[in-house]
């Protein structure tokens, strides 16, 4: 069976809009998977129906065999440690250290009361140690977060979702506030954790080529609706046109600004 | 309407407010048997007589001691009801947040005892309480409580609603617990506007205190109201002084803190 399993996905945030509508896929474990689509079409709503951070208004989300939408809160909890979050803006808390922000990927394997005092064993801790040290920024470990660069937040986000030990990282733009060589160098990282843990990867992106590149199938979005699913060799011009509803004669730069 | 009319018709306007707060003045110093032109003339009066009386002479410095230990009970009563109102105005924020809120009840809740407590005035409060207490140093602890309480939660209600969402979204992803993520998250971020606030409260607090001291009869406030009344002005002065010794002292320390932690 695989990992993840979509239903006919539907959602909408109110009555008449429907921001998804009937999507139907299967992840398997260990793949790298890219979701391409213009702004709007879905993407971030998507990912967050898969760990329930959006009620889920028709069909299912199954999970490593357990339907998301019909857990309960503790459940439901559980279901999410097993699933990283890498965000757009890293959503780490700016005042707290980095390996404080590393640390945070354990709460949901802690007691309220531990994870309040902050009780980390050793073993977590010399596990969030390597992981900094494995993404490059373990010299920066007991530095504020608002004193990094962009890209060094955002592999302390990397961080923190491997810390939870996740079979499935979900990552919404990771690259879209960062200069290209942060990006390669975030894109890289997200890489390697599917070919060197095993760990499965849906990427939400906005740079065709990049998504091309790196991933192993993409899934193309439009207005909620898939209208791509293949493997990233597949993915044509004619495809893109689609996803993002320009015209095949529509003018050469604009092309450029999407593609690029 | 051209210009010029426009300009007149301006003119008469302002001149028809002027003679209206004139005449609004006069109504209301007639009605009240208010005399502004006596009370202008017995100004220089009151000066002299607060030059000649209100002097912190040596007999007054005598009272020394006992004024100081009513002022560190009035200043150390004043932190204990900010540092109490603090622990409950923290939970009832909590409620009346959107961040944090879990249920629309709690936050109306909330939202209703921060603007009970904190709309009718510390005084008022120390009189309600005064009926059911007595005149001892709870009942001036429970009013500014009441009053720390009320103006807390809606400081907290802001500083949280202001602070970034995007940690909690990340904290909740992770499978954090609710008060994990308001410890671990909501907190760290909202500390320096928490702290100031808390030390503004213990400020204001100390300054209600001298005055819900003459009502409960604790703390300074009761020296002062006793020196008051058997007209041992000299003693008043030095109360008084001390007071606004104390409550600069108390500023300068927490711009310090504050300047510290930001």
């Amino acid at each position: 069976m695989s990992l993840l399993q979509i239903k006919d996905l539907g959602k909408s945030y109110n009555s008449d809009a429907k921001v998804l509508q009937g999507l139907n896929f299967e992840v398997e474990s260990g793949e790298f998977l890219s979701i391409i689509g213009p702004s709007g079409a879905g993407k971030s709503t998507l990912l967050r129906c898969i760990n329930r951070m959006v009620e889920i208004d028709e069909g299912k989300v199954v999970f490593d065999g357990q339907e998301v939408g019909k857990l309960n809160k503790k459940e439901l909890r559980k279901v999410r440690t097993n699933i990283g979050m890498i965000f757009q803006h890293y959503n780490l808390v700016p005042r707290l250290s980095v390996i404080e922000n590393v640390l945070h990927g354990r709460f949901g394997y802690k007691t309220t009361i531990q994870g309040v005092l902050g009780r980390f064993t050793e073993a977590e801790k010399e596990h969030a140690f390597f992981l900094l040290k494995k993404l490059g920024i373990e010299e920066h470990a007991y530095k504020r977060c608002d004193q990094l660069s962009g890209g060094q937040q955002q592999r302390v986000g990397i961080a923190r979702s491997l810390i939870q030990e996740p079979k499935i990282v979900l990552c919404d733009e990771p690259i879209a506030s960062l200069d290209p060589n942060a990006s390669k160098v975030i894109m890289d990282h997200l890489k390697s954790i599917t070919q060197e843990l095993g760990i499965t990867c849906i990427v939400n992106l906005h740079q065709v080529e990049i998504a091309k590149s790196y991933s192993d199938r993409i899934i193309g979005l439009n207005k909620g609706g898939i209208v791509f699913d293949g493997p990233s060799y597949r993915l044509h011009r004619n495809h893109t046109d689609q996803i993002y509803g320009t015209q095949t004669q529509a003018t050469p730069e604009i092309r450029e600004l999407i593609m690029v | 309407m051209n210009e010029k009319t426009m300009k007149a018709s301006r003119k008469w306007q302002t001149i028809f407010f002027i003679l209206l707060i004139i005449g609004m003045t006069l109504a209301s110093s007639a009605i009240t048997g208010f005399n502004i032109i006596h009370g202008i003339a017995t100004l220089p009066k009151a000066g002299a007589w607060i030059l000649s009386n209100l002097m912190i002479t040596q007999e007054s410095l005598e009272r020394l001691p006992t004024i100081l230990e009513k002022l560190l009970e009035t200043i150390l009563m004043s932190i204990a009801a900010t540092t109490t109102g603090t622990a409950v105005a923290f939970f009832l924020s909590l409620m009346g947040s959107k961040t944090t809120g879990t249920k629309k009840v709690f936050g109306v809740f909330a939202r209703f005892v921060a603007s009970a407590s904190r709309n009718i005035p510390v005084v008022a409060w120390a009189l309600i309480l005064l009926l059911s207490f007595g005149q001892n140093s709870v009942t001036g602890y429970l009013a500014l409580f009441v009053g720390s309480v009320g103006f807390l939660t809606r400081a907290f209600i802001e500083s949280i609603d202001e602070a970034s969402q995007s940690a909690v979204e990340a904290l909740r992803a992770t499978g954090a617990t609710y008060f994990q993520i308001v410890f671990k998250a909501v907190v760290p971020q909202c500390m320096p506007q928490m702290i100031s606030w808390i030390l503004f409260m213990i400020e204001t607090n100390i300054r209600n205190a001298t005055l819900v001291g003459i009502l409960t009869g604790t703390g300074i406030g009761y020296t002062f109201d006793l020196y008051y009344k058997t007209l041992n002005y000299n003693a008043v002065a030095l109360v008084t002084f001390s007071i606004i010794i104390a409550v600069i002292v108390i500023e300068l320390m927490s711009n310090y803190i504050r300047k510290v932690i930001i």
